[in-house]
């Protein structure tokens, strides 16, 4: 592979490029879903490929094959430098990079359990076991349990001397049981919504998260939501549970972050940001207990790796202290455009795709209180749990969540379930509400495997840790 | 192209020792040029040929896939899919693979010059656009993307589909200190596609919109042009209409068809052989497409099957399977039948509301009400007595995407393909009384 990357490095530079870089990526993905009592899907999916980024005169190229071999590795590096020189027609101000990355090195995700490893009649059978569990309940209509691990090989080389090989490994699980009664549906997902709960682990995530032993209670939480009253309009304290603050934090502060979007360049599609570098240090983001660290290190999440795709190694940088905001996301052609250096966020969505700034794991740090606490304090407000819808403006402020299920809290103590809870509001002023957040114990990095940006679209799998949080002052409902 | 597909198909079929055998080889060549602050900055090519297998033994049923061609890879995609199966527990429901059929012809589908379209000539494109909103004082941001493709599907019963396909998509964002306009292309031909159009298109919006003012949210008559309205029609779509979630009975449709679910002036089609779509002869297991009427006069008429949620309901496919393993049979190429008035009749006929330009991050909030929420972007309008007369901050809408097609008063004689999620989707503007917005911004 050595010997490929080289001749694509070289032919750049012959033709003229100032920088080039090439990945070779090869990533194996085995999915399994059984549904209403049957095997509905059982696929091993396997892409291979490479992609050559060039810089031609501070303009960027890039071209991509599924052909691994030196005369396609020749024609598409003499197509990226032409798709280059196409780019330097409509050029402001030619790309800078800063300092050269000269990195060296080799990163494996440590695993307990190889998920490929494990038999394809054990994982059948677990989830056999579950999705019977879920329609055992009386009430229940549907039923799913899904199953998926990814293997992801990735050899990074670049003209300055970077030269990176990477094996990363994902697994992660779920199930979801849908009951109808007159009228109404409702569903319930465990141990995240919208397919499975993700990370860079092996099976060992599996087994812990116990699929059999959580399914009655999830079927049985579906059904009685049909009964359950309707979540009030409100303007009251709101209770987040875990995965639904990953996605707050995801929405309103992981894209806010973004250098790119904040420079525009994601302007036509997802969006800019209603932040600035002239925000650094300065602006007020949340409350004094809001503390946010992205951090591509941490164990176990889905947004960990040992090298960035521009050869930066994987670090922690603060984004958000005491409430204040800190640090953006950011790539070396960006963070050199306000001073800094990259903190190491590029990242391409397989072979055929350029990287651009993607969450690592956006982190909301864990605060003192214990889940008694954050419900204890309050008098009247409302617990919501899990998922069920997101949408937020091009800008990130203003956004509208609505969760699975809810609980009314009455005098510090969990009252009646309640369904179809929303909840809306604008990001520095619901940050700014936050005053108080779950401890250590309560504290899990929650993945997202389908992180969505670019043209061409990418999907990213990014991590949120996260413990339950508390917020005042939160408008509950839709506004008759 | 085709010949090394047919090749290739015919090979992995004969090598395959299982009841029944499909193979699907997708090729595509994918290029995008796109360009922020009036240059480009992110400029790309893709070459891919995927090649996937699901094999049946003993209606045990195993999906896999790779994009390596190499002898090798190709016998070990066929022993993984076989290695599936026999894992899998047989499913009595599975209906087999459907047989040979006559296809239709789509060669309206693939423009050679769009196929062929060079670096140099989407950048072209990205510069007259980049020049227009410079000299208008403004910014431009957006992506051309052309690409082109095959699609086979054969199977051992016999059953053999091809086609070829070019797209050209041109999205442009035109922005100013704090307004900004939009116009996109999306069609077969990127010759059918004008940059200045777009360009004056989008700058006209970003210039009217510049000094917005915050609006109450309420209910409000809107003008939704095509890309909000085909946003609107997509959930509808896709909550409503798909056989899976009809069948197991969380379609809001479920037990309804033939009934009145909506205005009698709306008709919806999904219509994958019209040749203003980007059009798709057979779905993802092989069975020919044809026009669907979904909705007739405000009548649900029918909802799309695969073969699968087919048999389950105890009729054929309408042939909207995707490619194994996905077991969803969605609507990807809607088509809304227009009105007799133009756009700006449509404007001058109301008389106190909101213009909407396209909406942004939508989602569905509740499927049964086929309940969407949004926000609005790149140019929202409000208008008095048939005039626009000032631009609005964007505005977040939580409303029922069935209610508002309830309410249509009136639906533009012009159409427009606009990409969604899943296809395209052909859609008119639409005058809405009543539509409600939930919440607004200050920016």
């Amino acid at each position: 592979m050595q010997e490929l990357a080289h001749h694509a490095l070289n032919r750049a530079q012959v033709l003229g490029a100032n920088y080039a870089d090439i990945r070779f990526v090869r990533r194996h993905f085995e999915t399994i879903t059984v549904r209403d009592g049957h095997l509905d899907g059982l696929s091993i999916d396997e892409s291979a490929g490479f992609g050559v980024r060039v810089l031609y005169d501070g303009s960027w190229g890039f071209a991509s094959s599924a052909t691994i071999s030196r005369d396609e590795i020749e024609r598409v590096t003499e197509l990226a430098v032409a798709i280059a020189k196409a780019s330097r027609t409509v050029q402001r101000a030619p790309v800078r990079l800063g300092a050269p990355i000269t990195t060296r090195g080799r990163y494996r995700t440590p695993v307990a359990e190889d998920p490929f490893e494990v038999s394809l009649e054990d994982k059948i059978a677990l989830l056999m076991a579950a999705e019977a569990e879920l329609r055992s309940v009386k009430g229940i209509r549907s039923a799913e349990a899904s199953f998926g691990c990814q293997k992801e090989e990735k050899t990074f080389a670049s003209t300055e001397g970077a030269y990176i090989e990477q094996e990363l490994i994902e697994t992660g699980c779920g199930i979801a049981a849908t009951a109808v009664g007159d009228h109404d549906v409702q569903r319930r997902s465990y141990p995240n919504s919208f397919g499975r709960h993700q990370a860079t682990r092996g099976f060992e995530l599996v087994r812990e998260v116990d699929l059999v032993g959580n399914a009655r209670r999830i079927a049985e939480e579906a059904v009685a939501l049909l009964s359950a009253p309707a979540c009030p309009t409100t303007v009251t304290t709101v209770v987040l549970d875990p995965t639904q603050l990953a996605l707050q934090v995801h929405e309103s502060i992981g894209h806010a972050i973004e250098l790119d979007r904040v420079f525009g360049m994601e302007a036509s599609f997802a969006g800019t940001s209603f932040l600035d570098p002239s925000m650094l240090d300065g602006f007020r983001y949340g409350s004094e207990l809001v503390n946010v660290v992205a951090d591509a290190t941490a164990p176990g999440g889905l947004g960990t790796f040992g090298f960035d795709d521009e050869g930066i190694p994987a670090q922690a940088s603060p984004i958000i202290e005491r409430g204040v905001f800190k640090g953006f996301l950011s790539s070396r052609e960006t963070a050199t455009q306000i001073g800094r250096e990259s903190n190491g966020t590029m990242r391409a969505d397989g072979w055929q795709r350029m990287p651009i700034i993607r969450m690592t794991n956006v982190n909301l740090l864990p605060g003192e209180h214990s889940f008694e606490r954050l419900i204890g304090e309050v008098d009247d407000g409302i617990y919501m749990h899990t998922n069920k819808s997101w949408s937020i403006d091009d800008k990130r402020l203003n956004f509208q969540f609505g969760c699975e299920i809810a609980w009314e809290i009455k005098g510090g103590k969990l009252g009646r379930m309640l369904k179809n809870p929303t909840y809306t509001g604008l990001t520095p002023e619901f940050w700014a509400n936050c005053d108080a957040i779950g401890d250590q114990s309560l504290w899990q990095i929650w993945g997202t495997p389908n992180c969505g940006k670019g043209q061409p679209g990418q999907t990213a799998h990014v991590g949120h840790g996260a413990a339950p949080a508390r917020f005042r002052n939160v408008r509950v409902g839709i506004l008759p | 192209m085709t010949m090394t597909q047919t090749d290739l198909t015919a090979r992995l079929l004969a090598m395959s020792k299982a009841d029944q055998t499909e193979v699907v080889i997708a090729e595509r060549d994918r290029a995008l040029t796109r360009f922020a602050n009036s240059e480009i900055h992110q400029n790309v090519s893709e070459r891919d040929t995927e090649v996937r297998v699901r094999v049946v033994v003993d209606n045990r049923v195993g999906v896999a896939s790779t994009n390596d061609l190499s002898d090798q890879a190709l016998a070990q995609v066929l022993e993984r899919a076989h290695l599936l199966a026999r894992h899998a527990a047989p499913d009595e429901a599975f209906p087999g693979l459907p047989g040979p059929q006559p296809q239709p012809r789509v060669d309206y589908a693939y423009a050679a010059e769009t196929a062929a379209t060079s670096p140099e000539a989407r950048a072209a494109v990205a510069e007259v656009m980049c020049r227009m909103a410079t000299e208008a004082g403004l910014k431009a941001f957006g992506a051309y993307e052309t690409s082109s493709g095959c699609l086979t599907i054969a199977n051992s019963r016999g059953l053999y589909a091809t086609q070829l396909a070019t797209k050209a998509d041109v999205n442009l964002v035109v922005m100013g200190d704090d307004s900004s306009g939009y116009a996109s292309f999306t069609g077969v031909d990127a010759s059918g596609m004008d940059p200045e159009a777009l360009g004056r298109t989008a700058i006209e919006k970003a210039l009217l919109s510049r000094h917005p003012v915050e609006l109450e949210p309420g209910a409000y008559t809107v003008l939704l042009e095509e890309d909000a309205v085909a946003d609107l029609l997509e959930y509808v779509a896709n909550a409503g209409f798909n056989g899976k979630d009809y069948n197991d009975g969380i379609s809001f449709l479920s037990g309804h068809l033939g009934e009145q679910l909506v205005g009698e002036n709306v008709t919806l089609y999904d219509d994958p052989l019209d040749p203003d779509m980007l059009p798709l002869g057979f779905d993802g297991e092989g069975t020919p497409k044809s026009r669907l009427t979904l909705i007739e006069r405000g009548i649900a008429r029918a909802v799309t099957h695969n073969a699968y949620t087919a048999k389950e309901a105890g009729t054929v496919s309408t042939g909207h399977a995707q490619p194994a393993p996905s077991t969803a049979c969605l609507p990807t190429h809607l088509r809304m039948e227009g009105g007799t008035e133009t756009k700006a009749e449509l404007l001058k006929g109301i008389e106190r509301g909101i213009l909407v330009t396209r909406f942004h991050y939508t989602n569905l909030a509740e499927p049964l009400t086929a309940t969407i929420t949004g926000m609005t972007r790149d140019g929202t309008f409000w208008v008095e007595h048939g005039e626009i007369v000032r631009p609005l901050k964007n505005m977040r809408f939580t409303s029922s995407a069935l209610e508002a097609l309830r309410m249509v008063r009136g639906l533009s004689r012009e159409t427009k393909l606009v990409p969604g999620y899943y296809g395209a989707t052909r859609a008119p503007a639409m005058v809405v009384d009543g539509f409600r917005f939930s919440g607004v911004t200050r920016f």
